[in-house]
Parts: C-alpha cells; sequence; structure tokens
C-alpha cells in the first residue's frame, strides 16, 4: 500500500486516514533501518522530516543530507513530516536558526546506517565482501562484476539485517557529495502553486466547526462582563464560552500568556466572526492602563543611565578613556515593537474525544505543544496526537504556546472538532513582539584613528520576564539573556570596552522574533561603528576592515566579497549613497551593502542589497539565497515603515493598513554571494536580518549627511 | 439564508448562504476549496485573490449576491496540472517560500499577464503591489512573471 500524503491530503474528507494509518504494519515489506527512512520494493524512499516546515526549506535540506550518505535517487524520494512522537523524533521544533546545523550530523549518519545496510544485504546476496561494492543512484553495485541491485530490490534482505550503530557509521567525504551543494528544488514547491499545500487552516476534519475569541485589547486587562445574546442570535453560531486566562504553568515551568475572553463557535469561519462582533463587552482595562509608547520611550531614557543590570563586557576602562579623549562621540538609537505578521494568521485545530485529544497546529513547537495540551487536559502526553500542518511563516511567533491552549480551551467545551482561527486583527494586537529597545553609545577615538573607548548601554523590554517564574527571574543574567547577543561580542579592537543592559519592563507581550536582539543590537553598533568611521575621516568599509580584532577575519572576508562585488567606492549620483554593514551570527558570516537614493523631501528607495555569506557549507546554494533575499525584505519593513505603537496598554495598529508591511514595489534588487566553504553549515533563517538596517541606515547618512537614529525612518 | 447557484472551476455548486457572506469563506468553509487564502478580511493582501470572469477579485471583499453568474476561477481550476505559465515559471523561479500567500500571487499574476502580455518592471511592481509576501519573495516573484510572459510569446 502506498500512499502520497499530499494526495490524501487533498481529499479532504480522508484528511484523518492520513494520519491515521500505522507507521508499522501499512508496508510490511518496507525497509527502516531508522526513525527517518522507510525504503519499498518499489523502489521509493520516503524521508521522514521531524523540523517543522514554515517556508525555510526542511522539507527539502534535512532530506539532502540524508539522501546524499544513502546515495539515494534523488527522484524516488518523497517527503512526509515526521509524527510527534518525541520519544522517537528528537527535533518537533525549530528555532534559532538551528534546523540544518543540529541535523548535519544525525540525518548523515542515518542516511549512511541505511546505506551500510543495503551494502550488506547486496553483498550477502553475492557473498562478497562488501568493501568489493559500491552505491550509486538508489543501487548497489559488485564493482569487480558490475551486478548490480536496486536498493527496492534488497528491502527484504536488508530488513533481516541489523543497522550498524550510527554514531559508528563513516561519512563522505565532501568532495564526494553529490546533492549536499547542489540547488535541488524544493520538494514542498510543487504543491505551493495549486493550492494543494495544506496549512493549519485547511484544515478540513469531518464535523469541524470555527471559533474566534474576543481578547482584553488593554494587556494585562480581563473580561468584566459580557451579554451574548446577539451574538447567538447570529446564523450559524453554535456556542459562546468563556475562557479563562492562562498564566504561569508549574508543570511545565513556563508562562503561557493567554488573555482570556470569549470565544464565540460557528459553522462557519465568517459566522463566528459575525458572532464575535455581536459580542457586548465590557473589558476591565488592568494595571497596564497606564502605559503607553510615550511612557515607555521615557522609562527607556532613564534606563539609558541606570545602574546596569548585567555587564556584559567590562573590559579596561572606558570611562576614564572617554573623559581623557579628546574626539568623543555620543549618540542613542530607538527600535520599537515590531509585528511577526505572518501571512496565516495563528490558528489550531482541537478535537477532545473520550479516548484523547487530536490536535492540527501550525507550530514550530510540536514536542512541547504536546506536552503542553497534556498538561492542562491533565492527561498522558501518550493521549495528546499533534499533527504539525506547514506553516504559513513564522519568524519566532509560532514558537508560542497561547494559541494553542486557547484552541484546547474552547475545543473541551464542544463535542466536535474546532479550528481556532486567529483574525488579522488579533494577530496584530495581541501578537508577542519583537522587544522595544534603546541605545546609548559613547565611544573616543585615539590619535591614529582607532578605537579608544566604547561604551553600549542596551536597554530593552526584556523576553524572558514574560516566561519564565518569578524564581528565574531572580539571576539578573537570566533575565538579560535573550537581549544582549551580537553586541557582547563587540568585534572591532579597542581596549576599554564597556557592554552593559538596564531592563525597561512593560505590559505589552513579546518574543522572538526573526534574529531577536541581534536585530537591534546589530543596528545600533553597525550604525555607530560608521559614525566613528566618520569622525576618523576614514571610509567606513576600511574602517571596518582597520578595526576588526584578530579572530574576525570570516568578518573580514564577507565584508571584503560584499564590497567588491557592489563595486565599494565607485561614485553614485548626487542624492544616492551606499552603506556597508556587517553581523556575526547562529554561525554564519554575513555583509550587506546598500544603494539608497533619497529624494529632496526625504523619501528614501533603497534600489540595490549586495550581500556576501559564510555560512560554512552551503547544503543548498539556492536555499540559501532564497533566506538571504527573504530576510533583506523582512529586515525592511522596520527600516521604512513598521511600528507597533500604544496608548492604555492596547496596540494602536490592526492590519495591514496601519502595520504598513514591505511591498513589491519597494523590494530592492538582491544580490547573493556565498563564500565556498566545507565546514558544517550555518544558520540561515536568521543572520540576514541584522545588518541590513544600519546598511541602510549608513547609505541614507551617505547620500544625505543626515544620521538615521530612530527606526522606522522618518518616525 | 438564500440558494445560490454558482460557477466554480467549470462545475456548478449550488449552497445555502446568507448573501453578505464573502465569497473567501464561501470557497474554504462551504466548498471545501482552501487553496485560496485569508490573509487581512479587508482586501490589503491578496491573499484571497480568485478570478471572476478572468479578471483578479479579493474574494474577502466579494460578497457573495454580487457573484451572479459570474465564473469563479480559484488556484485549484487554474489548471488541471500545474500547467499554466504562471505556474510552471513560479515552479523555475523556485518562488514559495511559506507557500501561503503564492495562491494569490498566482492568480494575481495570471490576470495581469492575460490583461498585459508583455508587463514591463513597473506594471509588474504595480500590478503585483496589493499582494503582500512576508516570507518576502518579491524578487523572485518579478523574475517568474517575466519567464512566464516570454513563454507565453
Amino acid at each position: 500500500m502506498t500512499l502520497d500524503r499530499r494526495e490524501i491530503l487533498k481529499a479532504g474528507a480522508a484528511f484523518v486516514l492520513a494520519f491515521r494509518v500505522p507507521l508499522k504494519g501499512a508496508e510490511p515489506d518496507s525497509h527502516r533501518p531508522n526513525a527517518w527512512i522507510r525504503i519499498t520494493p518499489d523502489n521509493r524512499v520516503a524521508v521522514l522530516c521531524e523540523v517543522p516546515e514554515m517556508g525555510q526549506g526542511p522539507r527539502t535540506t534535512a532530506v539532502m543530507l540524508l539522501a546524499d550518505e544513502l546515495d539515494a535517487d534523488w527522484a524516488a524520494i518523497h517527503v512526509e513530516q515526521a509524527p510527534v512522537i518525541p520519544e522517537k523524533y528528537h527535533h518537533l521544533h525549530t528555532g534559532g536558526s538551528g534546523a540544518t546545523r543540529e541535523e548535519w550530523n544525525y540525518m548523515r549518519s542515518a542516511g549512511a546506517q541505511a546505506r551500510d545496510t543495503l551494502v550488506r544485504a547486496a553483498a550477502q546476496e553475492w557473498s562478497v565482501d562488501p568493501t568489493q561494492c559500491r552505491t550509486e543512484r538508489g543501487s548497489v553495485i559488485h564493482k569487480p562484476t558490475g551486478q548490480r541491485r536496486t536498493y527496492g530490490e534488497l528491502v527484504a534482505a536488508a530488513s533481516q539485517l541489523t543497522p550498524v550503530d550510527p554514531d559508528k557509521v563513516s561519512l563522505k567525504d565532501p568532495a564526494n557529495f553529490r546533492i549536499i551543494g547542489t540547488s535541488v528544488p524544493r520538494t514542498d514547491i510543487p504543491s505551493k502553486v495549486d493550492g494543494s499545500a495544506q496549512f493549519g487552516l485547511d484544515v478540513r476534519v469531518p464535523g469541524l466547526q470555527y471559533a474566534v475569541i474576543a481578547r482584553c485589547p488593554h494587556f494585562g486587562g480581563k473580561l468584566a462582563s459580557f451579554d451574548a445574546s446577539a451574538a447567538k442570535a447570529v446564523a450559524g453560531v453554535t456556542a459562546v464560552i468563556e475562557v479563562a486566562p492562562i498564566g504561569f504553568n508549574t508543570e511545565i515551568d513556563r508562562n503561557i500568556n493567554v488573555a482570556g475572553g470569549v470565544a464565540v463557535v460557528a459553522r462557519s469561519t465568517w459566522a463566528a466572526i459575525q458572532g464575535r462582533k455581536a459580542l457586548k463587552l465590557v473589558w476591565d482595562k488592568g494595571p497596564g492602563v497606564a502605559e503607553s509608547s510615550a511612557t515607555l520611550h521615557d522609562l527607556m531614557i532613564r534606563q539609558s543611565d541606570a545602574e546596569p543590570m548585567v555587564v556584559a563586557i567590562g573590559q579596561g576602562d572606558a570611562k576614564g578613556a572617554l573623559s581623557a579623549a579628546s574626539k568623543r562621540t555620543d549618540a542613542t538609537y530607538e527600535l520599537p515593537f515590531q509585528a511577526h505578521a505572518t501571512m496565516e494568521p495563528m490558528n489550531t485545530t482541537v478535537h477532545v474525544r473520550p479516548d484523547g485529544i487530536e490536535v492540527w497546529s501550525a507550530t514550530q513547537i510540536g514536542s512541547d505543544g504536546r506536552s503542553l495540551i497534556a498538561s492542562l487536559a491533565h492527561i498522558a502526553p501518550e493521549r495528546v496526537t499533534l499533527h504539525m500542518t506547514l506553516c504559513g511563516g513564522s519568524f519566532g511567533r509560532r514558537y508560542q504556546w497561547d494559541y494553542l491552549a486557547e484552541a484546547w480551551q474552547v475545543a473541551k467545551e464542544v463535542s466536535t472538532p474546532v479550528q481556532l482561527v486567529w483574525t488579522r486583527e488579533d494577530d496584530i494586537q495581541h501578537d508577542f513582539f519583537r522587544q522595544h529597545s534603546y541605545h546609548r553609545l559613547s565611544a573616543a577615538l585615539d590619535d591614529r584613528g582607532g578605537i579608544a573607548a566604547w561604551q553600549h548601554r542596551i536597554v530593552s523590554t526584556p523576553i524572558r520576564t514574560v516566561f519564565d517564574s518569578p524564581e528565574r527571574l531572580k539571576d539578573p543574567k537570566r533575565v538579560a539573556s535573550q537581549e544582549l547577543y551580537s553586541a557582547d561580542d563587540f568585534p572591532y579592537r579597542t581596549a576599554n570596552c564597556v557592554v552593559d543592559y538596564a531592563p525597561a519592563h512593560s505590559v505589552v507581550p513579546r518574543a522572538w522574533w526573526r534574529s531577536v536582539e541581534s536585530s537591534f543590537n546589530a543596528f545600533a553598533v553597525e550604525c555607530f561603528i560608521d559614525e566613528l568611521a566618520y569622525q576618523a575621516g576614514i571610509d567606513p568599509y576600511e574602517f571596518r576592515l582597520q578595526q576588526l580584532r584578530p579572530g574576525k577575519e570570516k568578518l573580514a572576508a564577507v565584508l571584503r566579497l560584499a564590497a567588491e562585488k557592489a563595486g565599494w567606492g565607485n561614485p553614485l549620483p548626487k542624492s544616492e549613497g551606499r552603506g556597508i554593514a556587517c553581523y556575526a551570527g547562529f554561525g554564519s558570516y554575513i555583509a550587506h551593502v546598500a544603494e539608497v537614493s533619497v529624494t529632496d523631501s526625504g523619501a528614501v528607495r533603497v534600489k540595490r542589497v549586495v550581500s556576501a555569506v559564510d555560512c560554512g557549507t552551503a547544503v543548498n546554494p539556492d536555499g540559501v539565497r532564497a533566506m538571504l533575499e527573504g530576510a533583506v525584505n523582512y529586515a525592511l519593513t522596520p527600516v521604512l515603515s513598521g511600528e507597533i505603537t500604544y496608548a492604555e496598554g492596547a496596540v494602536k495598529q490592526s492590519n495591514f493598513h496601519d502595520y504598513r508591511v514591505l511591498r513589491i514595489n519597494d523590494a530592492p534588487d538582491i544580490e547573493v554571494h556565498i563564500v565556498p566553504s566545507t565546514l558544517p553549515p550555518g544558520g540561515m533563517g536568521e543572520p540576514g536580518v541584522p545588518p541590513l538596517a544600519p546598511a541602510i541606515a549608513n547609505a541614507i547618512f551617505a547620500a544625505t549627511g543626515k544620521r538615521v537614529r530612530r527606526l522606522p525612518i522618518g518616525s | 439564508m438564500d440558494r445560490f447557484r454558482l460557477s466554480v472551476n467549470g462545475k456548478p455548486a449550488t449552497l445555502e448562504a446568507d448573501g453578505d457572506t464573502p465569497l473567501l469563506w464561501v470557497l474554504r468553509d462551504e466548498l471545501g476549496l482552501t487553496g485560496t487564502k485569508y490573509g487581512c478580511g479587508m482586501g490589503l493582501c491578496g491573499a484571497c485573490t480568485v478570478h471572476l470572469d478572468g479578471r483578479a477579485v479579493r474574494s474577502c471583499q466579494t460578497p457573495l449576491r454580487t457573484v451572479g453568474t459570474k465564473r469563479i476561477t480559484t488556484i485549484e481550476g487554474l489548471s488541471p496540472d500545474r500547467g499554466h505559465p504562471v505556474q510552471r515559471a513560479w515552479i523555475a523561479e523556485q518562488v514559495p517560500q511559506c507557500g501561503y500567500c503564492q495562491s494569490g500571487q498566482i492568480m494575481q499574476a495570471a490576470a495581469l499577464l492575460a490583461a498585459n502580455a508583455h508587463p514591463t518592471r513597473e506594471q509588474i511592481d504595480s500590478g503585483m503591489a496589493g499582494n503582500i509576501c512576508r516570507c518576502a519573495t518579491y524578487q523572485r516573484i518579478r523574475r517568474a512573471i517575466e519567464r512566464a510572459a516570454q513563454e507565453k510569446a
């Protein structure tokens, strides 16, 4: 029995079946040397991909790692999402640009382990030594005689053998890679051009109902009272349910951050939305009502002068060197909250049945999601079946637990499966935003144009306080642990360096947003370095090369490559400018050169971005290019137009008309240049983001002589 | 509730619904055609783009009662085999990342090329400016439209 998962999903009503086909027994004559591979006599190779697919390409990249070591015929491979069984799979989540980096060893070992078993099976059949055999595109070949067996023909024999220890199997020399390092077309793309790709919102199971939740618009506020009579009268509405807030969960040691509110369940999404509109709601605005963007800004300024909570770098005597210096430069930078705004809003479908709970979720935390639902429902995790669907973007948002918990809260009150749908307004107003941050920098140059002192105070709304227990938050390092990355490894030479941190507490929820604190720390550092270069009278590209510390050669190399490819130093028209910035993080090294034009009225147009990247082995070079193109464009929204503001503890923006994201007509030409490497791969989802904003700001300075110290431009 | 007879992807469909219901939710929740996506509900992002008599419309802003006898084409009906030049170009240029907005992008691009077989880059940008992609595949969208235009010629 061979099932193509996508074809089954297309059938709609048969959707449930796809997940109910038992893994063992459906194909009794398949060879399964490990959890990731299933080879069938028809020569098809199923590869089970653990990491959720959110656009970053694991259903291609992870599979390439395995397929290369297996010497599989790429055309014979099909990909399935691995079931959420944490005992069997250890990577049912993704974050920190970690998928390829973390899979690099074990997915290759899995392929090599399977290949070894097939080789031994063939050798046994031919009564020859396995060393006399080689493999090629899905076949084992006996070198002396040229005899050949396809992997499919070896299924029965290989299944009788015990696979070797995957840690002891030998892996290919990079020179022998046949699939790794090539731009293999993505396996998921065909389903994404004909509408058949199934995202979380596309789950359709028999009896499905739809729900939306009215949440208190004021963070920290709660429901005071409500009248559901008009909502219940809306055609199609079947239930109105009050849902309680969910805070800290001691069992999983995390704040779940469910806002609580009133859910409307209906026979269609539209009816649920209409029902929610008809609710009469009275909110208790809560203690956050006194907070706004203006009060937070003031608090940030105060904290930029307050005693530090954590000192990340305290080297030499920065204060003394600054006061002794003849040339001193000071600047502050501020970056507001940003929304993730994934194209597919949050959603989860849950069916609570007497025998257990079935969950379909566009989530990037499959195993934690299962634990969460089990904990909330007080049942064993084995009784929760969680299906990770395709995710319509994530950028860190689907690392959150709130919407899974909400879906369960609603579903446990009705007998049918329920799909909780977040509208775009819910998404913009109840996101876990990129932190708001404020940076105070001071530096001094010595007589030779070197950096005599560097002082960087980071102030931000820390992420960890949104999630951690009061006990854990007693440790200041824990509080600051998601706020310092990249700034705490200052790449330039100086004897006197202080980088420290003070928090600005806020009611606004925030969490991981593509590249997290690097997205603001790199802006402050790389803009301020540019200011110092200008003060020193040295070209900003040359200044960086001169000042990079020993050990930062990879940064220097990507700076050189980007500058060379961009034609750094070539003259530009008067209203145009070129800016450069670099960044190391997530195991990769990136430099961008941006070219902008600025009109007399100050309108900025980003014309071209030239990027250079050293990400170790580029497993799929076209995938690397795609990630960098996406990162550049994603990072442009906070530069050009994106900003979340709030008053009375409530977000002012609500949809794409006022949270304005990059559109095609503002998207620059992008060139990506990859440094050849055979080292293990670095991450690629995030590191393209941090150096983009400073490259643009520095280009604007080059064009206009005006510094951009607050984003978005012109705010 | 009223009774509506629609033409969807060349086939008749009959259903009972409130005439105010946006076509988007009729397609997704009543007819099971989930290729057409919800993104904003305000005609701001283009994820819900379908064709009415060949013209691109935002189905989230199209009340069912206004559809009448117009032929509705969704991504599922654009071609039987991903063979539309725009779909082929989308694969050749490896456009999608998460893919969620791409049904709308493809439907918009197909309508753009039907009206203007050889759009300039500026015409591509203005024709596609209503469609948001947060993975930001915009450069590849441009290239794919140019490729599809060449292929059709």
